[in-house]
């Protein structure tokens, strides 16, 4: 893996994650893909909402950023790069804004087949809030207006994207580096609309209102909602409920 | 300053239009290179024209699945160095509200048209004005933009270019003021043949949200130049950097934000007088209902009264020195709305003169004998 990410950070600018955010890893594996494409930093439009995923291009990434409205990172890109089509566009955001204040954006904008690329910080609740649910919190999982336990399913976000006509969707938890960054650097190269999903803890908010003592017991916890796709078809299908599926789908 | 002058893409000379293609042609003219819209009675004739109209002319057109995106997508192209431009009516208006505040906060050029309807809520679609304070004090802050309140079709089209041109200038989003009494009227217009067009100042390495004078507008450059651009409507300092809880910064960009409007009033607010040289009376009226009370005037002139209309062409920022000077002259001010009192308050606050509501909020235009009657009610 290339170590040359850290030269895309924007100077004089320090990360502005808590301990153990799964936002800081996802953000590198973002800078490598850039750098293994070889893209140019300056033909590339950064697109952010409101929440923790949205700091991660803005302010840290050295390249043009726009920093928007909540929920409405989509419509600003993609008006971005209807007037300038040279722009390599990718939004970055985070699940509460991309998906619940924003969803009607995020379907259509699968739905149109629109050449930006999406990447989900997926942490699982709103964290610059304070921890509060939203439609990607586990069933059963605490949050500060669940103090009993969520009792509404969550999104999958892929089979959403998916379902809406996305052509590529991807999940990987922010520890599979590897399959992340090949993962944003395809959809990233792959015209029309691409989506990435990151599973990436929140040991602040999520991990301290579940019970998880350590940054480690966050990530378990995360890991341990997962399936390769690989694995999912040897299993029976109650086997695989409530679990998210990790890999790469495509629609044809 | 970067103004240029351009070709007219329509055959210069008098035709006859709709209100709605007016708009249309009106954006064209001005290079527009960005639409993105909902259909919306009374606008959609709007959107269906520039479906037309903007592809043949090399401009993008994009019809969105709402209000909040197509106002959204219109900041992110106007970020990527084009102009934009988005139309709608009264309940579209309220979603944009937070769009709007958004490109006030980026300085982001961007027009929209509201074809104005009576509301509240989905309310009428037929005419009406009520979005006259929603237009000031709709997206929260206050901060104020620009507004203008075209009264024909003739001012729909060179007020959208003008429309264009301050948003440039001023860096911000211009709301033009239209109503459905207007864009659904026809009528003859005057198509010149020469189109005056201002060009935003790049000028390269400067900070793009900052000026040395408090009232200044900061160059723009845009996506793709190579200036890592740092665009946030949090509040920023001069190059983009955050800093949401520094009382210094917050207050140099608010003060700078409204100071570049409100110390320029007299070269954005544009009024007509007639028959005030003389005039006892005033009427106060913006928008279609000018064209009754211009009516309303002159039938009680030729009855031997002394009355005359103030026009007022820009609503945001309010013309307020025009109107305590005719208040200085008149007994009385008369403010004919098509809503239940809007305007009205603003000017009563311009002068101490004694100002009289006039107010119908029916779905139907005022009609100059009802303007004529409430003068003489005036006056009794």
């Amino acid at each position: 893996m290339s170590a040359g990410w850290r030269k895309y950070l924007r100077p004089g600018v320090t990360l502005p994650f808590c301990p153990g955010c799964g936002h800081r890893l996802l953000l590198k594996h973002i800078l490598v893909a850039v750098d293994e494409l070889g893209l140019d930093f300056d033909q590339m439009l950064f697109v952010s909402g409101i929440g923790c995923g949205g700091w991660i291009p803005s302010p840290c990434f050295n390249s043009d950023t726009l920093h928007c409205l909540h929920g409405r990172a989509v419509p600003f890109a993609i008006g971005a790069k209807r007037a300038n089509p040279k722009l390599t566009t990718v939004v970055v955001s985070g699940d509460g804004d991309l998906v619940d204040i924003g969803g009607n954006h995020l379907i259509h904008a699968a739905r149109r087949d629109e050449d930006i690329t999406v990447i989900c910080a997926n942490n699982m609740n709103y964290g610059m809030t304070g921890g509060q649910v939203c439609s990607t919190t586990p069933l059963g999982a605490t949050t500060h207006t669940t103090p009993r336990g969520n009792t509404t399913r969550p999104f999958d976000l892929c089979a959403l994207v998916r379902g809406a006509g996305g052509k590529y969707a991807a999940r990987y938890l922010v520890t599979q580096g590897d399959a992340l960054v090949a993962a944003i650097k395809r959809a990233i190269q792959m015209p029309g609309f691409t989506f990435v999903e990151a599973l990436s803890p929140c040991p602040t908010q999520f991990g301290r209102q579940n019970r998880m003592d350590s940054i480690k017991e966050a990530y378990r916890y995360t890991e341990a909602m997962t399936l390769p796709r690989e694995l999912a078809s040897s299993r029976e299908a109650r086997d695989t409920v409530g679990l998210l599926l990790t890999g790469e789908f495509e629609n044809d | 300053m970067a103004w240029r002058t351009v070709s007219s893409t329509l055959p210069p000379g008098r035709i006859y239009l709709s209100g709605a293609d007016a708009i249309v042609e009106g954006a064209v003219a001005a290079r527009c290179g960005f639409f993105a819209g909902y259909p919306i009675t009374p606008t959609t004739e709007v959107l269906e024209r520039i479906a037309v109209r903007f592809p043949e002319e090399g401009a993008a057109f994009m019809q969105m699945e709402d209000e909040i995106a197509s106002v959204c997508s219109c900041i992110g192209a106007s970020w990527a160095g084009v102009k934009a431009m988005t139309v709608t009516s009264g309940p579209g208006f309220s979603l944009m509200q937070e769009g709007i505040g958004h490109a006030i906060m980026t300085e982001a050029p961007l027009v929209v048209v509201d074809g104005q309807r009576a509301g509240p809520s989905t309310g009428q679609v037929t005419v009406g004005a009520g979005d006259v304070m929603q237009a000031r004090w709709g997206t929260h802050g206050g901060i104020p933009t620009i507004a203008l309140a075209p009264w024909s079709v003739q001012e729909l089209y060179d007020g959208t270019i003008r429309a264009f041109n301050l948003a440039e200038q001023y860096r911000l989003p211009v709301l033009f003021m239209a109503e459905a009494a207007t864009t659904h009227l026809n009528e003859p217009l005057e198509i010149p043949s020469e189109v005056q067009l201002f060009e935003r100042d790049k000028n390269p390495g400067q900070p793009p949200f900052g000026t040395e004078s408090p009232d200044g507008v900061p160059p723009m450059p845009s996506f793709g130049e190579g200036e890592k651009l740092l665009v946030t409507a949090s509040t920023h300092n001069s190059w983009g950097f955050r800093r949401t809880a520094d009382p210094a910064t917050e207050r140099i960009l608010t003060s700078r934000l409204f100071n570049k409007v409100m110390m320029h009033v007299s070269d954005i607010a544009e009024v007509e007088e007639y028959y005030l040289d003389d005039a006892e009376l005033a009427v106060v009226a913006y928008g279609f209902t000018a064209r009754s009370a211009l009516a309303a005037v002159e039938q009680l002139r030729q009855e031997g009264q002394k009355v005359g209309l103030l026009r007022l062409k820009t609503l945001w920022p309010f013309p307020a020195e025009d109107v305590a000077r005719i208040g200085e002259r008149v007994k009385t001010i008369v403010v004919p709305e098509m809503n239940l009192g809007q305007l009205v308050h603003v000017v009563s606050a311009s002068t101490r003169c004694r100002v009289v509501a006039y107010n119908q909020m029916d779905g139907t235009v005022i009609y100059p004998s009802a303007i004529t009657e409430s003068i003489r009610n005036a006056c009794s």
